[in-house]
């Protein structure tokens, strides 16, 4: 159509020029008007091919809505290798961009969108919820914005990362590089790297990404020794897949050690006490400085319809309590789901998930008298909690932190899932705490949350969400969150 | 002890060391060629059950030690199993099925997809698959294309048994050309009539055999009726007279069952793959079924 088109305008120029030299001078403003006309008419032409061609072009089927595209036998394209012929012509700067389908991209980029609307009978909101993507305010919070890319980066490595969007409840838009890392693609003996900066793998929900939780909050034994943003640091990590019959994986990570996002190891909490004492991040050095982080995790397949998988995780490292402080955590896990063989879209389905664990937090002695006068400063930078009139002396001691969640869903049609979540955390009382009552980010608190959630599909939710908290010493709360979640772009295939 | 501890790895890892080429196909369909085609120089292990849906198939990390034992692995590619497999083929890491190596076999390969959209798409249409249709072996005369490409990739694999496979692929060939004669002129009669489906899953059947397809229970694939839309689609069934409604075993009924009743048509309930019906055991039984209940549908609809 285009070649049509140029060679209609060169038959209309080379006509004018001929004339125009046939012409030869005499009347130059008749050739001039006959030039004009010869322009617009060319010029008309060539809008009229324009439209001719546009309505030719590929649009979109007007269809009546009730009735699908029937087969449509003309329109058969033969698959090649791997692909097929979606784009017919190269890709121009104009187009749309289209991130359809997994097998042609380079990248595949996707923007989950979390947000939820809710109230709570508590005070203090904010540390009742203790994940940092949990909704933490009477009205709307903006959960988490994610923009995932993933893809293959070579015959060698593949690579992934996820910047979040957050916006707290002043407002402010905080960017986040939650996770960013490749990993190996052909090692030989089963065996696999990740690199970079990334959740560590300790048990279930650690290692996922909020939009993939069943619940609209996280667990309070994540928050109680993960911290609101989960375990993950810089690092790396190594897999081997044992060759047993069943499905086992042996992985050891070793991440740095210091930072927001490992809440029980080198933090500095922003220099407000935590556990009764202040942190300090201090400096890697020796290799006993950085987070090992071991775990086995294994799976059978009980019938044709139902799969466990169970795991082991551990994590150790140095705490910023003091020079030789360090701090164990071990963690049990296990999901269980039933899926029969005859599903429809993936329903019905029955799944049950719970963890347990235990921090050992070994806590080096800390003296509040921070300038040695053992006088009470005046501005009150020095604590003294057993209001003795003087600076409060801690014994060095090991803290021992432990809770667990356990929640069942059930998706009784397809796009309708029921759960269920309860949780549990406690510690033992620890010395500092006899001296001054007990610290509330150590005692015993329970939650129950049942939940209900409609996926209209694979790339949205809706979900209502009620939990009924107990907290010794402080009491009872009740809360309702609604969440709304929607994805957009093309986004990798999940874990099971 | 020593000792002891050598011969335990060594037990552990003989299993990747006998001779058979261990394929790994991720549904039965492939698999059940592949056994046409490779015999007993192969053993042949399904991902996706016959009797659950392709497209929601759970990845449960047991396929991922299977398919790290995998000589040969059997795709359909058309983004059939873009939601479960990539995971699995990462965890699995194993050179042999990487993407392009010689034992990742597209069945694809080389045939007519339907439905490739041409137009703009986007997902409020739904689940439209940007490569086509990917429900591509639905169509028996697809079955020699299969045939073909596992031939040739088994013969490439193993080319000491290339002549056996070859053999194996003329045979299964040659009683698919008789087969095909023998379906065409069982369902020659029902020419032209139009049918519903569940899911945009029978369209390649219906496309060979000259069965039209006059709407589909989901109003955009993979999206669930509503009351308006059932509604319209009763209506219209009843003024096109469409009788008959095919869906597989795994499908609610309810729906189905209540435009059947609104419109004086009859379910007919068929297998789209091989082992979805006790009755579909293999490849050629997948089909002997579904045409036999089909055309005896239609005899008694006309």
């Amino acid at each position: 159509m285009k070649n049509l088109n140029l060679s209609c305008l060169m038959i209309i120029i080379s006509l004018a020029s001929s004339r125009l030299q046939a012409a030869k001078g005499p009347d130059l403003q008749a050739l001039k008007r006959e030039l004009q006309e010869l322009r617009e008419r060319t010029d008309e032409l060539q809008r009229k091919i324009e439209q001719y061609e546009s309505k030719t072009s590929t649009q979109p089927q007007p269809q009546p809505l009730p009735r699908p595209a029937v087969v449509d036998v003309p329109k058969q394209t033969p698959a090649t290798a791997g692909a097929t012929n979606v784009v017919a012509r190269p890709w121009s700067p104009t187009d749309p961009i289209r991130l359809l389908g997994t097998q042609r991209n380079y990248l595949n980029l996707s923007f989950d969108a979390l947000v939820a609307a809710g109230t709570s009978t508590a005070d203090d909101i904010q540390s009742l919820q203790l994940g940092g993507h949990d909704p933490n305010q009477r009205g709307f919070t903006v959960q988490n914005l994610e923009t995932t890319l993933d893809g293959k980066v070579d015959p060698y490595f593949r690579g992934q990362a996820n910047i979040i969007l957050q916006i707290d409840p002043e407002g402010e838009t905080a960017l986040e590089a939650e996770e960013a890392y490749l990993e190996t693609l052909s090692l030989p003996w089963n065996l696999q790297v990740r690199a970079g900066h990334f959740f560590t793998e300790f048990g279930r929900l650690n290692p996922t990404h909020p939009h993939l939780w069943d619940f609209v909050d996280q667990p309070l034994i994540n928050g109680r020794l993960f911290g609101a943003d989960g375990l993950r640091n810089p690092g790396a990590r190594l897999s081997w897949l044992v060759p047993t019959p069943f499905y086992s994986e042996l992985f050891l990570a070793v991440q740095n050690s210091q930072g927001e996002t490992s809440q029980s190891f080198r933090n500095s909490h922003e220099d407000e006490p935590y556990l009764g004492r202040l942190h300090d991040t201090g400096r890697v050095r020796s290799v006993n400085d950085v987070l090992f982080a071991p775990r086995y995790a294994a799976s059978f397949n009980l019938s044709d319809s139902q799969t466990l998988l169970m795991g082991a995780s551990a994590a150790f490292g140095p705490n910023g309590s003091g020079r030789d402080a360090d701090t164990q955590i071990y963690g049990v896990d296990l999901f269980w789901k039933w899926k029969p063989v005859n599903h429809h879209g993936g329903f019905p389905f029955v799944s049950w998930q719970s963890e347990a664990m235990l921090r050992r937090f070994k806590a080096d002695a800390f003296d509040w008298d921070l300038d040695g006068d053992s006088a009470l400063n005046p501005d009150g930078s020095e604590q003294d909690l057993n209001g003795d009139g003087i600076p409060d002396l801690l014994p060095n001691e090991i803290l021992s932190d432990y809770g667990f969640y356990s929640q069942l869903a059930y998706g009784f049609r397809k796009g309708w899932v029921a759960g269920l979540r309860g949780d549990w955390v406690s510690s033992d009382a620890a010395r500092y705490e006899r001296l001054f009552g007990r610290d509330a980010d150590r005692a015993q608190r329970w939650r129950v949350a049942p939940n209900l959630t409609w996926y209209p599909s694979e790339f949205s939710k809706i979900r209502l969400q009620y939990n009924f908290d107990r907290r010794r010493s402080i009491g009872d709360d009740h809360s309702v969150w609604l969440q709304l979640e929607f994805l957009l772009g093309s986004h990798a295939a999940h874990k099971f | 002890m020593k000792a002891k501890f050598l011969i335990l790895t060594a037990m552990l890892f003989a299993g990747a060391a006998h001779a058979a080429l261990n394929v790994v196909a991720t549904i039965s369909d492939f698999g059940a060629i592949a056994e046409e085609i490779g015999a007993d120089k192969i053993k042949v292990t399904t991902i996706c059950k016959g009797t659950e849906d392709a497209h929601f198939v759970s990845a449960r990390p047991g396929f991922i030690r299977l398919l790290n034992q995998a000589d040969v692995l059997l795709e359909g590619g058309a983004d059939l199993e873009a939601g479960w497999l990539p995971t699995l083929v990462n965890g699995a890491r194993n050179q042999k099925i990487q993407s392009e190596a010689p034992g990742r076999v597209l069945l694809s390969r080389g045939i007519t997809l339907l439905e490739v959209p041409t137009g703009p798409i986007d997902r409020s249409m739904g689940d439209v698959h940007p490569f086509g249709n990917p429900h591509f072996w639905l169509d028996p005369a697809n079955g020699k294309i299969m045939a073909n490409n596992l031939a040739e990739a088994f013969s490439r694999l193993d080319p000491s048994n290339a002549r056996s496979y070859d053999r194996n692929r003329q045979k299964f060939n040659e009683r698919l050309e008789r087969k095909l004669n023998e379906w065409a002129k069982l369902m020659e009669p029902y020419r032209g009539t139009k049918v519903v489906t569940y899911h945009k899953s029978f369209d390649y059947l219906l496309a060979r055999f000259g069965l039209e397809l006059a709407g589909t229970i989901e109003p955009k694939p993979g999206i669930e009726p509503g009351a308006a839309y059932v509604k319209l689609l009763i209506s219209r069934l009843k003024v096109e007279g469409v009788k008959l409604i095919l869906i597989e075993p795994y499908r609610p009924r309810k729906t189905p069952e209540y435009v059947a009743q609104a419109s004086g048509g009859k379910i007919v309930i068929v297998p789209e793959r091989v082992g979805g019906h006790e009755k579909a055991k293999d490849f050629f039984g997948l089909f002997e079924y579904d045409l036999a209940q089909i055309a005896a549908a239609l005899k008694e609809t006309k």
